[in-house]
């Protein structure tokens, strides 16, 4: 990586490098005339555009990677790193979904950006009614799309029908483990084989699928999910926490299972599924902190395990176990924040880690971190900051006090203002509100291409898939909400993208399931 | 993924040394949800698989099932938890399971090489147990990456990575002259500056006494001459910032209410 000597040249010819300059060049050219146009429906487009357009326009709002003076040679666009002109690669695609946008008469527009919610839940309920045999790789995932696919269906106000309920119960509690916890899958045996071997083979009884502690914090939320007693009361609570306390290893971090991996997603999801059960106690919880703290990076966010990179998924689930563990103000919040901010691009979507491409499922582990922060800041009744415009903030104000809205949020205030950070974080409503365009555009320019068959993605061009559908639909929840001060007051229509109809379920962030079920889970498991 | 490459590929049903063992089917239940339609050598691997897992069997064909299994799906902990389990109790050559790693990395390509090599140049300079660890390696550390950056002023990596270099350190960050210098040259191009001028806002929140030369070359990025630029120049460089940023512009008003926060 010497870069002084001439070091992101790779082996992409001159005539490549130049097919590509040509485009980017079409696409700057489309960049400006778009920023130009005073048309005020643009301003739906995207909440990216929204917050562009509030500055005086000007291209110098863009990166300065596709709009910098310095990018006017050749020269200079070899001279990036192969990530970054991948990176632009991408800003053009979800650029031209844009031209392609603002060249529809008004009643195409309108149409592009409507969430095409039976298309979404028609793909979403077949998944759970069977699945192809290239998902044999999620094989020891079952209860994973399980909750993908019911938290999906939540987000969108939907509901399986009772049938298709009691047999995901069934299905669940098939993958529960005699000695707590849930697996990948089924872990008994069918009943009359079982009998036969175990005549045959002398062998004491196992699982014949080890429980896990990600599957159990899928399987878990798919239950509070589907919601009522018969769901709820299938989860076996005193063995559950015997396995947790079993994955918990003296250092003070869990381990995803036996003899498995101890990272901080294993803490999260431990202490997740441990904090909305209500089995959450201080052996748990004892040394977990340190164990967080030991994976904030100099960058400022969080690494799966002390050493590696930081990163939006672990940032998330370190994020929400501090706060979950009541420990957040141990963590560098500035850096944290710092950080994270960064990891948003000029198309709108969020990076995973530093210098890689946006994906759309980022748009819930970076934009929710945005919630937490918010949460943080506003259980503390710091001021909020104006969100920068002055322009129609007055009647629709997100700028309330926050500070005093006690009853009727238990759960979430509750959960939220156990942290006590001294930090100011604050308002990021404007950036995080923006993850949304890669979601909504990938829907979109998926339906053109592809009849409209439901399903979000992780960028144009990719497939969609059960993943990327839950967690750019749980982004686009959390950031529908993200200029809103206070929980149980609507939605700004423009903060929504698109009709009204558009607008989701409200997540819980901590645990990203929807905030009624949670409540219905909340107060089951807080009188059981 | 090949699971050929030992056995041919062929039916364990079919073959003698299986003969004494009955496959154990998964049991999904009456009415399973997500069920997969599983291939048919995926689903006798695995019904294979229960049984010698059931039975806890660690031999030699029960370690050449696994190999068999982790090719059809390597995502699956219970096989790589038992294959851990048998090598141990056959004493393997764990030579020959690193190239067994291997292949399967090769297979599952998302190249993580370079991260891996970074995160192990982290551990070893913050790590090393000489004396000074950090410290000594840190000028060198220092220079490199400042070559990069200027290679690409616009590239984040460096500069994080400058930051870590003096994490617990800031001071020393600050007095570092050539940190300082490189967020000048870098302010003087009057490109790609985000960056360098990130940097020198934390320089000035952690102390740095600027020369006229850094408020001139802040001076000289206004967007026009008309512009009244705030006398202090950690709260000039929150304005250009929150202008010419405009994406993360609500951060910037965030640094700029803090630094009149710490004023007061």
């Amino acid at each position: 990586m010497r870069q002084s000597k001439n070091p992101n040249i790779d082996n992409k010819t001159d005539k490549e490098h130049m097919f590509r300059y040509s485009q980017i060049l079409e696409l700057r050219r489309w960049i400006k005339v778009i920023f130009r146009w005073k048309n005020f429906a643009l301003l739906n487009v995207t909440n990216y555009l929204i917050s562009v357009t509030k500055h005086e326009l000007s291209t110098q709002c863009l990166s300065p990677l596709i709009t910098g003076a310095d990018f006017e040679t050749m020269e200079s666009f070899r001279s990036l790193t192969v990530t970054q002109r991948d990176q632009i690669l991408v800003e053009q695609q979800v650029f031209d979904i844009f031209k392609t946008f603002y060249n529809l008469p008004p009643s195409s527009q309108s149409f592009m950006l409507e969430l095409q919610r039976e298309n979404h839940v028609e793909y979403l309920t077949k998944g759970l009614t069977g699945l192809g045999p290239s998902f044999c790789v999620l094989d020891a995932n079952r209860p994973w799309i399980c909750y993908w696919i019911l938290h999906s269906i939540a987000l969108l106000d939907e509901f399986v029908d009772p049938e298709l309920e009691d047999n995901t119960i069934d299905f669940l509690s098939r993958c529960q483990g005699p000695n707590g916890g849930y697996a990948g899958g089924p872990g008994q045996a069918s009943k009359i084989l079982d009998i036969i071997i175990v005549k045959l083979l002398p062998t004491i009884f196992c699982m014949l699928t080890m429980p896990h502690l990600a599957t159990t914090y899928a399987a878990v939320n798919s239950l509070v999910t589907l919601g009522g007693d018969k769901a709820l009361s299938s989860i076996n609570r005193e063995k559950l926490y015997m396995f947790l306390r079993q994955m918990k290893d003296a250092s003070g971090g869990f381990r995803m299972h036996d003899g498995g991996e101890i990272d901080v997603r294993a803490c999260y999801t431990a202490i997740s599924v441990a904090s909305l059960l209500n089995i959450l106690d201080d052996e748990l919880v004892q040394n977990v902190g340190n164990y967080i703290l030991s994976c904030q990076t100099y960058e400022g966010g969080i690494s799966g395990e002390p050493g590696s990179e930081a990163h939006g998924g672990y940032t998330f689930c370190g994020l929400a176990t501090m706060i979950l563990i009541n420990e957040v103000d141990r963590l560098d919040l500035s850096s944290l924040t710092d950080w994270v901010v960064f990891r948003q691009g000029v198309e709108g979507g969020f990076q995973g880690r530093t210098n890689k491409l946006v994906d759309g499922c980022y748009s819930f582990w970076q934009g929710g971190i945005f919630a937490l922060l918010k949460r943080l800041n506003s259980t503390k009744g710091v001021k909020p900051i104006p969100l920068g415009d002055g322009e129609g903030s007055g009647e629709e104000s997100p700028q309330t006090t926050a500070s005093s809205d006690a009853a009727g949020e238990e759960g979430l205030n509750e959960d939220l203002s156990l942290g006590g950070s001294h930090s100011k974080i604050g308002d990021q409503h404007n950036t995080s509100s923006q993850v949304n365009v890669i979601d909504i555009d990938h829907n979109h320019s998926k339906g053109h291409a592809n009849e409209l068959n439901g399903g979000l993605r992780d960028k144009p061009g990719k497939s969609r898939d059960h993943y990327h559908t839950c967690y750019c639909l749980s982004g686009l929840s959390v950031c529908q909400r993200s200029w809103l001060e206070d929980e149980d007051s609507p939605p700004l229509p423009r903060a929504v993208l698109g009709p009204y109809s558009n607008l989701l379920e409200p997540i819980h962030p901590l645990y990203n399931v929807v905030l009624d079920r949670y409540r219905e889970a909340h107060e089951f498991f807080t009188k059981s | 993924m090949d699971s050929r490459e030992d056995d041919g590929g062929e039916p364990l049903s079919r073959m003698a040394e299986w003969r004494d063992v009955t496959p154990l089917p998964q049991d999904d239940g009456p009415n399973p949800v997500v069920p997969i339609a599983y291939k048919e050598e995926f689903r006798e691997t695995m019904d294979y698989f229960r049984a010698i897992y059931k039975a806890d069997e660690r031999s030699p064909r029960a370690l050449r099932l696994t190999r068999r299994a982790i090719h059809l799906n390597p995502g699956n902990y219970t096989v790589w938890h038992f294959r851990r389990l048998v090598l141990e109790a056959l004493n393997a050559d764990l030579d020959e399971e690193l190239d067994f790693l291997q292949r399967i990395a090769n297979s599952n390509s998302k190249n993580y090489q370079l991260w891996h090599h970074r995160r192990w140049r982290y551990f070893v300079v913050t790590r090393s147990p000489f004396l000074g660890g950090l410290k000594a390696m840190r000028a060198f550390e220092v220079r490199y990456t400042v070559e990069a950056i200027l290679a690409n002023p616009n590239n984040e990596c460096p500069w994080r990575y400058l930051r870590g270099l003096y994490k617990d350190d800031i001071k020393a960050l600050v007095n570092d002259p050539e940190i300082a210098s490189v967020c000048l040259k870098v302010i003087n191009t009057k490109n790609n500056y985000i960056f360098a001028l990130k940097m020198l806002l934390d320089l000035l929140c952690h102390g740095f006494q600027p020369c006229h030369e850094f408020r001139d070359s802040v001076v000289a990025l206004r967007a026009s001459d008309t512009d009244p630029l705030d006398p202090d120049l950690s709260m000039a460089i929150c304005d250009i910032l929150e202008q010419v940023d405009s994406l993360r512009a609500s951060y910037w008003i965030w640094r700029k209410n803090k630094l009149s926060v710490a004023a007061v």
